[in-house]
């Protein structure tokens, strides 16, 4: 066992990205209303050459990504000002730019930057924001993404979720015996995609710590399904448990201090258990004969939302941990599976199957409306931006696994393939709002 | 003790006494009973190779029963079909048999579900398998099950002709 442990080590991210096919993204469906925007390529007032990454194209990326925002195309600008003095404001009303960014990067000293960008309202000709951020050469894409969500907030009101991160497990091969998994971290645009932990046995159920830092997940190298924590800094990972029968659906609390997950206690009845990630201590949860698995956290932490088929066919059931009884929450349909709660506690996604077909599906927590958001036939797995925005979920393309996004409405539609052949990604989670 | 036997063998050789008799244990020499046949033709000299009678397990045998090694299941459920109880017999009359016979039984769905709730129907197959065979009579020590749910597929097509492959519950047998 030990052995075992030495070989299958977990990999730490590193700071650089690492050589990885990066994910293609396609919008496939976007909103009528979406507000024209746009975003000025920035000048390079650094010595030397400019670098690879173009933050005015990773903005425009971003907020169209969220379906909120339609950034027009560099070709059709008439001016490219960087300064706030060169704005010609007419030159953007003929096109129907509702805002623009502008901005410079400049040198900070010690090999740094100084990314300075200015928002205006076209119409009104006035600032909205103009700020600088200081950053390191390496993490200037990164950057870019906390200017998206600087943006992003200041005109919608909501906090932008374009500086997080994803994991999925990505599986190549396709026979038992060549197939090769790999967990892999990325940015939430699917760049800098870095591997942390690889098998070739499955890997399955990846879930982020609330701080960012672990994620746990279901390994079956040891030819049976074990759940460990990593660290995705250091690459050390624990076992967490190995019990005989199942070790499945590993989720974090909302505080981070436990984790709830699936153990057989008896043979073919699977069971909802909390461990305190501390002691290691478990408390069981659900007692019935039937399935009980994948459980997902309330945002207060004082609920668990899973899936069981005590009624006959799996259904999604809610028990507080306090005591009481789980209460049915699904009532539309033969198959309501995986929950997964929004961060403000008001809206439940769920995989919903109709005719033998996998959907994701919402659920209004306070209404019980059920609204199906995607159309494909294998749509799982789906989980929350963490402004709730977005879901990122798995569906089949072209015969293999690729990630996909859906806002919460349904109105925006992408796709995120992996562009080498013969990959599929499965199981995407997204990561909590980073703290730097 | 030792020096005692010595010399009282060495007594005893010397005059036939048996006396030292008494110190000796009686050994009983246990019947020995053996499941080979015996062989056809015994080698007497060492040059000879051995008779080229290998026996093939009926487990690799293709006409025989034990062969397969697959149940299959009806979508979303895990009881045991009647096509597949004599098969299923026929490997607890093998595994009563041969009681040093370890099996894993490994339980599998199609894709059509969520990951991890078919991890739990594989395994409610997998146990399905297991109770039945556990009812025939076989030890449980036996028996170990494990569910890869809808992982290690043996065909990706999305129409029933695949997925009727996938939903199994497979008996493999462990080297010793």
């Amino acid at each position: 066992m030990r052995r075992k442990f030495l070989l299958i080590i977990g990999l730490a991210l590193l700071p650089l990205a690492a050589s990885h096919a990066t994910l293609e993204i396609t919008v496939t469906r976007g909103v009528n209303t979406a507000v024209p925007v746009a975003i000025v390529p920035f000048a390079w007032q650094v010595q030397g050459p400019a670098p690879s990454t173009d933050v005015a194209a990773v903005i425009s990326a971003d907020l169209t990504r969220s379906g909120l925002f339609k950034a027009i195309p560099v070709k059709s600008m008439l001016e490219k000002p960087t300064e706030a003095s060169a704005i010609n404001f007419t030159n953007w009303r003929i096109l129907a730019v509702n805002d623009l960014v502008i901005g410079r990067i400049k040198p900070a000293g010690s090999g740094n930057y100084q990314v300075e960008f200015q928002l205006f309202n076209v119409y009104t000709s006035q600032q909205l924001l103009g700020l600088s951020v200081l950053t390191t050469p390496q993490s200037l894409r990164w950057t870019a993404h906390k200017i998206s969500d600087l943006i992003y907030q200041k005109l919608t009101g909501q906090r932008g979720a374009f500086a997080t991160r994803i994991a999925y497990v990505e599986v190549s091969g396709r026979a038992g015996k060549d197939s090769h998994y790999a967990l892999v971290v990325a940015d939430s645009d699917g760049a800098n995609p870095q591997t942390v932990f690889t098998s070739n046995e499955p890997i399955m159920s990846p879930d982020w710590s609330p701080d960012g830092k672990y994620i746990a997940y279901v390994s079956f190298e040891n030819q049976r399904p074990a759940i460990y924590w990593q660290n995705i800094y250091t690459g050390r990972r624990e076992l967490l448990s190995e019990r005989p029968g199942l070790n499945s659906a590993p989720v974090f609390s909302p505080d981070g201090k436990s984790l709830a997950l699936v153990l057989s206690s008896s043979p073919g009845n699977p069971d909802i258990y909390v461990m305190n990630l501390s002691t290691h201590a478990l408390r069981r949860i659900t007692h019935s004969d039937a399935i009980d698995t994948e459980p997902a956290w309330s945002p207060d932490g004082q609920s668990l939302y899973f899936t069981s088929d005590r009624g006959g066919s799996p259904q999604i059931y809610k028990v507080n941990l306090n005591g009481g009884r789980p209460e049915r929450i699904t009532f539309d349909g033969n198959y309501n599976a995986r929950a997964r709660i929004s961060p403000d506690g008001q809206t439940l996604a769920m995989v919903h199957r109709e005719n033998g077909q996998l959907h994701i599906a919402v659920m209004n927590l306070n209404t019980g409306a059920l609204l199906t958001l995607t159309d494909g036939d294998l749509d799982k797995s789906p989980s929350f931006a963490p402004n709730g925005s977005m879901i990122i979920y798995e569906a089949n393309y072209r015969d293999r696994g690729v990630l996909a996004e859906v806002s919460v409405d349904g109105q925006v539609h992408e796709r995120l393939s992996e562009s080498q052949t013969g990959m599929s990604l499965h199981a995407p989670v997204w990561g909590p709002f980073l703290s730097q | 003790m030792k020096i005692l036997r010595f010399g009282c063998m060495a007594l005893a050789v010397a005059l036939f006494a048996v006396g030292c008799a008494k110190t000796v244990k009686p050994v009983t020499v246990p019947a020995v009973t053996t499941n080979a046949a015996p062989s056809s033709a015994a080698p007497e000299a060492s040059t000879l190779p051995a008779p080229a009678q290998t026996q093939i397990s009926p487990l690799d045998d293709p006409s025989n029963i034990l062969y397969k090694k697959v149940v299959y299941f009806d979508f979303d459920k895990s009881n045991i079909k009647p096509e597949f109880l004599d098969l299923l017999t026929a490997h607890a009359k093998y595994l009563i048999a041969n009681p040093n016979q370890k099996i894993r039984i490994e339980g599998y769905t199609d894709e059509r579900g969520t990951w991890e709730y078919n991890i739990a129907l594989g395994d409610r197959r997998a146990q399905s398998v297991r109770r039945f065979l556990l009812f025939q009579g076989v030890n449980p020590d036996q028996i170990s099950t494990v569910s890869y749910g809808e992982a290690h597929a043996v065909c990706h097509e999305h129409n029933e002709a695949c997925w009727h492959l996938n939903r199994r519950a497979v008996l493999v047998y462990l080297n010793q």
